[in-house]
């Protein structure tokens, strides 16, 4: 029987493509579309259109907002002095910390997610041209990201102060393939020297601490030297902007670049390409042997435990919190990505530690940021306990109501929030038995909240898919972000005054009527 | 209340998109093993899901042991093990935590608990490889692993689906002495497999299901009597049994 011409034609073309750099691209590039497809319109295409709306909603947006906030600076022009110099630096370096975060992360997953690398490697095709082409696209989606992020600013003063700003889009570019190159190495370096068992798990902290840690940094910085809460504090300040190098300074030159200077931006963009050439060139010569290496290692074995005889547990609730502990701390990845939101809980410690008996005000800050925190901890522990469980048939199988099994699990989410919380509370009862009050009562309403909203919106999933664990439900993770922050709010507002929390209150009961009309049938 | 049957299904209906399970009817007397049979897609995993009580059934009747799983699924599900082909245990556990796990959950006494479990993992060959975490395991264990947890709270009723799918020789073989030994000792194994040597060797009686239905059941002999052929092997009769339904089945809808 002969192929029909339509199928002859495509197979003409795969052949004369077959294993080149552009055939590569494009399976590439057809794989991330539809995964940013079936992302965004969560597999029902006429969603394409809300969607698109309500990203040009938020793009215009942001760049009302920008306009609002520069509007001073715009009306008398923007100097390349120091301080501007300091600010485009600082921000530049928060946007490179960011982009390095995301590329460690992106670079571990392209080694370790064995998707379609037993197939690649199976092949007789040379997978090299393929990971060089992997790898540039890791650049291009880090430096998207950090565009996306950029745009509003960047359009802002291009339009509205001069057009050489355009050029911050081309250091924005430099500064991705600085990431991705630094990504790339610190990965190999790894490799090197703790080995693939440990690659994965030292990269996620290291991704976790670079992209929290520079803007906690800034906020410690600021909070140490009192200029305030805010991240950019330390980049005003008349002592820092005094204290920086001169103008004429090489420091500058990245700031230099993305204000237009021609040479500056020349040689930040060349090196940035050179270091990325000789970075791919390097690491996928032995990508391959690399990913080999991991094959096996996510199922890892630990270490041969010794039987130590079962243990009496009171009850079906320890049974079930026993082993929701146990799996969570022999996951250090999943520990790490749950607890990650903690490190932010370092500034609002360090506020405590600063300001100890002198006033109330911090309290607006710390107890809000661990309200916050809570809910969001105890919405990730409550996603992998609940959602995330694998043996759930056994679970179903056994002769344990559901109502029960469910209360277990809530129960060991609970008691790790509580846990967590607990520090922070006990020293503020030192400081002030109301804050102390108030930040109980909102940490139990956001943790209470945020477990119940995952119980609404349960659906059998994957651990290991925990960082995707919003795609599976946008309206049980915002409704969480939403009741967490209302939550946040009234606990500080109580601290004033108990009645400042009702409106809060109210609001957030709204939103967990919306949540749990808008649950997936079926779920209580 | 008891009852002579292990399981006692009337009129059981299931519809996804079709009815994948339609007014079936089945009865597995106490001590028995009993293979059910069918081609793809004939709805022999839904009927066992609903028994499990994985599944809601739109319609029918399920009694576990003379407990009807609607009025008390959890009386049932005492009495029942559940085993399927992608075998679901904890990668962070080992065998003998995970067999912890499952004992608690049924309420075993810890020290039997432990006894059992032990033996369990030695009787199936998972003895060097007890305290290692189940993660690294093959298929094989990893089936090992959950045929120990659906026994080890010694249930009346084992209910497997594809349990030996993917099992080398060895395994299969240490599978299927576990679960005669289980048989001898007075429990219930319903069991669906493919490989029909399996199930003409093992099954007391055999069941085939087509379309949602019972078509045809009885012991291995019953059936080749029935299908006509003296020396048939099971998968002539089965193939016998299947295509003779769907002719009947296209006639029906013929003459409608």
């Amino acid at each position: 029987m002969s192929a029909s011409p339509a199928a002859s034609a495509a197979s003409a073309a795969f052949a004369a493509n077959a294993n080149s750099i552009r055939w590569y691209a494009s399976h590439e590039a057809r794989l991330i579309w539809r995964d940013f497809a079936s992302l965004v319109t969560a597999g029902k295409p006429k969603r394409i259109a809300l969607v698109s709306t309500i990203i040009a909603g938020f793009v215009i947006g942001m760049h009302l907002f920008v306009v609002h906030l520069l509007r001073n600076q715009l009306e008398t022009g923007i100097a390349a002095d120091k301080a501007t110099l300091l600010m485009i630096s600082g921000f530049a370096v928060m946007l490179g910390s960011l982009m390095f975060s995301q590329a460690i992360e992106s670079v571990t997953r392209a080694y370790y997610a064995r998707s379609d690398l037993d197939l690649l490697l199976s092949s007789p095709a040379t997978s090299r041209r393929l990971f060089q082409v992997r790898t540039s696209i890791l650049s291009v989606q880090t430096t998207v990201f950090a565009l996306l992020i950029a745009s509003p600013l960047v359009n802002i003063l291009g339009f509205m102060d001069d057009p050489r700003w355009f050029s911050a889009y081309l250091v924005i570019m430099a500064l991705g393939g600085f990431a991705t190159s630094a990504a790339v190495m610190l990965t190999l370096l790894l490799f090197r020297t703790v080995g693939p068992a440990r690659t994965r798990l030292i990269a996620q902290i290291i991704s976790a601490i670079v992209g929290a840690g520079f803007i906690i940094s800034l906020q410690a910085m600021a909070i140490m030297f009192g200029q305030g809460f805010s991240r950019l504090a330390l980049f005003t300040s008349a002592d820092t902007i005094e204290a920086a190098p001169a103008l004429d300074s090489w420091i500058w030159f990245p700031a230099n670049a993305a204000m237009g200077d021609g040479w500056s931006l020349v040689f930040l963009c060349a090196a940035s390409l050179i270091s990325l050439i000789l970075v791919i060139s390097y690491s996928t010569r032995r990508f391959a042997d690399d990913a080999l290496a991991t094959s096996g290692l996510m199922d890892g074995k630990g270490k041969q435990k010794t039987f130590t005889g079962f243990k009496k547990q009171s009850g079906i609730g320890a049974v079930l919190r026993r082993k929701e502990w146990d799996l969570l701390k022999r996951d250090p990845w999943l520990l790490s990505q749950s607890l990650q939101q903690l490190l932010y809980l370092v500034t609002p410690g360090l506020l405590l530690w600063v300001h100890y008996g002198q006033g109330s005000g911090i309290y607006y800050v710390v107890i809000p940021v661990i309200v916050m925190a809570a809910g969001q901890l105890a919405g990730g522990l409550s996603w992998v306990t609940i959602s995330g469980e694998d043996a759930h048939e056994l679970i179903d199988t056994s002769p344990i109501s559901a109502k029960t099994i469910l209360l277990a699990k809530a129960e060991a989410v609970v008691t790790i929030v509580g846990l967590v919380s607990a520090p922070f509370l006990i020293a503020l009862m030192f400081f002030s038995p109301r804050a102390a009050l108030c930040l109980a009562v909102g940490t139990l309403l956001a943790t209470f909240c945020a477990v119940v909203i995952q119980l609404w919106y349960r659906s059998q999933a994957n651990r290991s898919l925990f960082r995707r664990r919003q795609v599976s439900s946008k309206t049980a993770t915002i409704s969480e972000a939403v009741v967490s922050i209302l939550w946040a709010a009234g606990a500080a507002l109580a601290f004033r005054h108990g009645i400042f929390m009702v409106p809060l209150a109210l609001m957030a009961g709204i939103v967990m009527g919306v949540a749990w009309l808008l649950r997936p049938q079926g779920q209580g | 209340m008891s009852s002579p049957y292990a399981l006692e299904i009337t009129d059981l209906n299931k519809s996804f998109d079709r009815p994948a399970v339609n007014g079936l009817d089945l009865k597995v007397h106490g001590g028995e093993f009993y293979a059910l049979l069918g081609p793809n897609g004939a709805g022999k995993t839904t009927t066992l899901r609903m028994v499990a009580g994985l599944l809601q059934p739109d319609s029918g009747d399920i009694s576990v042991f003379g407990t009807r799983l609607a009025a008390d699924p959890l009386e049932a599900k005492r009495k029942i093990a559940w085993v399927s082909d992608e075998p679901m245990i904890y990668d962070k556990l080992t065998p003998l935590e995970y067999l912890e796990f499952v004992s608690g959950l049924w309420a075993v006494d810890p020290r039997e608990a432990e006894r059992r479990s032990l033996d369990l993992v030695e009787w199936l060959g998972l003895g060097p490889h007890a305290m290692e975490r189940c993660g690294g395991f093959s298929k094989g264990m990893r089936q090992k692993v959950a045929l120990a947890g659906a026994l080890v709270h010694e249930p009346q009723l084992i209910i497997l689906d594809e349990p030996l799918t993917g099992l080398d020789a060895g395994s299969a073989r240490q599978v299927k002495d576990v679960l005669l030994s289980r048989v001898k000792r007075g429990t219930t194994i319903i069991m669906t497999t493919h490989i029909l040597e399996v199930a003409e060797r093992m099954a007391e009686r055999i069941g085939v299901i087509a379309e949602g239905r019972l078509v045809a059941e009885g012991t291995f002999a019953e059936l080749r009597n029935r299908s006509g052929g003296e020396n048939a092997t099971l998968e002539e009769v089965f193939l016998d049994i299947v295509e003779s339904n769907e002719e009947t089945t296209d006639v029906g809808s013929l003459a409608a």
